[in-house]
């Protein structure tokens, strides 16, 4: 996937051959991610010389939009490499959304974080019974998701059938405030956290090797030995787990629980994760790109506005972005292949 | 994996004959299974309300049956090449939205610009996918939101515009034409015997199948798919177009939210209906059954006369339920 090769750096002066072969290595990986992070400090770069004045608000204002469907496309992203597809992230979003907050209204920071460890738990549940509805009816992703996808919005309208219940001040500062430094706002900073406290340890074990693997060639998999069904049902555990936190997200950047604040996400991830470069045959890509394109995909928006587009010409653009994205991408691999 | 067939000859043989032949019975026939289901559906129906089976109950459920139908005809047609198209609802609503816009020209003219709508946004959808290869779901999932951003736009641009219905769609959509059949079944069953002869026997509905059985073998023997998929996916826009039309007339008001829940119950129809997500495999008179399902899905929840919330865990479970029947029904064989 060397196809953004415009965006890796040319080889070192130094033509020593096993650099050179590192660097290949690590274009052919990483190449489509570097494109897309490229594109993303582009539109940032755009964006600071069109603001009228452009501060460390505006990466934080970025970061707030951007973080839930970030949280979204990776957990979208691990079921896509484990050549699935999961059409009720937005709906446990929204599900996991209203327990936060219906639970953490009135309470202090400490209980609100414990809230949040319950919380990820039902994400990790919900996940883990999609998994084991989709391994066991043997019916395909798409379906079992999209009838669990109304499923767990029913509950979500259960749970708080208008939009209500709260969350204490200092959980919003969790996204919208900056501690460290006025540049790295928290939300950026829990992200990361997320990322290299879930993926990174996962990635290169036993389970996220399964995952790929799961992905990439089924019955080769099973043939050696890995236990297909189970890592199908994991891959959509740790799914669920992004979700929830994709659902505590929006808890903290809106201080409120809404039921209907999934239906956004559901299919918006499934553009970020393919424009992130994973595949949606399965077994390529990983969970930064994804994150990226999510990032994308909401900068694009806040920068046509400050061009002076019309914001209803915000989803025209999404739209837009998604199909010319992916277009560029297949011509550029098809290319590569001819 | 085929690790779940315990020992399928000793469990056959000790099963009385009859049962056995009946099991066989639906497995070769899926549209019986289908039947049945919808049968129990009925009779659930009934349970609930003893007075369901009524012409006008029926009435209701092909009004509200038909475009659905419709749009999972097109829906079918591209699933058979391995393709979804998650723009329909957004194409639908669009037709319909335009064609009332534009019914001051006239009924036919503005038919007719919502029939160019769906032709557009299809084309446009088929050009993605047929020349430039993205893949369906991403291609048709963009364009949805470019029509609806574009709608929301226009609406918000002239809200004075007149927004009308013309007297002619509200008769098609919801009127009867003798007693309780509605007029829509009529334009159903047209485009139904269409699209099922078209399948089996025209030459298009054959190179359907085999694209979506095995596209490259298509492709070496010299077919250009990309007309195949450009066709296909510009006559889903124009199926999506009539429905939206249709549904229209059968509510009176083109607003900007109109067939969007109709989206993913097209792609569940077709789905129930035995319609393979991978291509190559289905019938549209299995997607009309499975429509038929989701109404009387939809009217047993009305009945029940839940909240939205137990309404929609309901309707998820019971697909669920169906799918999951019917994939192992059609597995056992």
């Amino acid at each position: 996937m060397s196809t953004m090769s415009q965006a890796a750096p040319s080889p070192s002066p130094s033509p020593s051959r096993p650099r050179n072969v590192k660097l290949r290595r690590f274009a052919a990986r990483q190449g489509w991610t570097v494109g897309v992070l490229g594109i993303l400090i582009a539109l940032l770069i755009v964006e600071a010389n069109v603001a009228p004045n452009f501060t460390s608000f505006d990466v934080q204002s970025l970061v707030i939009a951007g973080m839930p469907l970030a949280f979204a496309a990776m957990a979208q992203a691990v079921v896509v490499i484990s050549r699935g597809v999961d059409l009720s992230v937005g709906s446990v979003m929204a599900l996991t959304n209203v327990i936060a907050a219906r639970l953490m209204e009135h309470h202090s920071m400490g209980t609100a974080l414990g809230i949040s460890l319950l919380v990820l738990v039902i994400g990790m549940v919900i996940g883990t019974l999609t998994g084991v509805a989709v391994v066991t009816t043997g019916v395909p992703d798409i379906i079992v998701t999209l009838a669990l996808g109304f499923v767990w919005a029913g509950v979500a309208l259960v749970v708080l059938p208008t939009p209500g219940g709260g969350s204490p001040p200092s959980y919003q500062t969790l996204s919208s405030g900056s501690s460290l430094w006025q540049w790295t706002p928290n939300g950026l900073l829990v992200l990361a956290a997320a990322y290299a406290l879930v993926w990174v340890p996962l990635r290169s074990r036993r389970l996220g090797l399964a995952i790929y693997a799961v992905g990439s060639d089924r019955d080769a998999a099973y043939l050696s030995g890995v236990r297909v069904p189970r890592t199908r049902i994991l891959a959509y555990t740790v799914g669920g787990l992004f979700a929830a936190l994709g659902g505590l997200a929006l808890t903290s950047t809106t201080s409120i629980g809404s039921p209907l604040s999934g239906n956004f996400y559901t299919l918006t991830s499934v553009a970020a994760v393919v424009i992130g470069g994973v595949s949606l045959a399965g077994g390529k890509g990983g969970l930064v790109g994804p994150m990226l394109a999510a990032f994308i995909l909401s900068a694009a928006v806040t920068v046509l506005t400050f061009l002076g587009a019309d914001a209803n010409y915000g989803q025209v653009i999404q739209g837009a972005l998604i199909v010319a994205m992916v277009m560029l991408g297949g011509l550029l691999l098809r290319r590569r292949e001819a | 994996m085929s690790v779940s067939a315990p020992s399928p000859a000793s469990t056959r043989e000790q099963e009385p004959r009859e049962l056995a032949r009946a099991r066989r019975a639906l497995v070769d026939h899926p549209l019986l299974m289908l039947g049945l289901i919808l049968v129990l559906l009925v009779a659930a129906c009934t349970i609930v309300k003893s007075s369901y089976l009524s012409g006008d109950q029926a009435g209701a459920i092909l009004r509200y049956a038909a475009p659905l139908a419709i749009m999972a005809a097109g829906q079918t047609l591209v699933m058979l090449t391995a393709g979804i198209d998650l723009s329909m609802g957004a194409t639908a609503t669009a037709a319909a939205y335009v064609m009332a816009g534009q019914s001051s020209h006239g009924t036919v003219s503005a038919i007719l610009y919502g029939l160019a709508v769906g032709l557009a946004v299809g084309l446009v959808n088929g050009i993605g996918v047929g020349i430039f290869r993205v893949q369906p779901l991403i291609m048709t999932l963009g364009i949805a939101g470019v029509v609806t951003g574009l709608l929301t736009v226009r609406a918000a641009s002239n809200r004075t515009a007149g927004q009308n219905v013309p007297h002619f769609v509200r008769q098609v959509g919801g009127e009867p034409l003798v007693g309780f059949i509605p007029n829509s079944l009529i334009l159903w069953i047209v485009l139904s015997v269409v699209v099922i002869v078209g399948l089996r026997r025209s030459g298009y509905g054959r190179m359907l199948y085999a694209y979506g059985d095995n596209p490259m073998a298509m492709r070496l023997a010299g077919v250009r798919s990309w007309q195949l998929l450009t066709v296909t996916y510009t006559l889903c826009g124009l199926l999506a177009a009539v429905a939206g039309i249709v549904l229209a007339g059968l509510i009176n008001a083109a607003d900007l939210g109109l067939a969007d829940s109709f989206l993913l119950p097209s792609v569940a129809a077709v789905v129930l209906g035995g319609t393979s997500l991978f291509g190559g495999v289905g019938t549209y008179s299995g997607t009309i059954m499975g429509a038929l399902i989701l109404t009387v899905l939809d009217s047993f929840l009305t009945l029940l006369n839940a909240d939205d919330s137990i309404r929609q865990i309901l309707y998820g479970l019971i697909i669920l339920a169906l799918a999951a029947l019917y994939a192992r029904v059609q597995r056992s064989a």
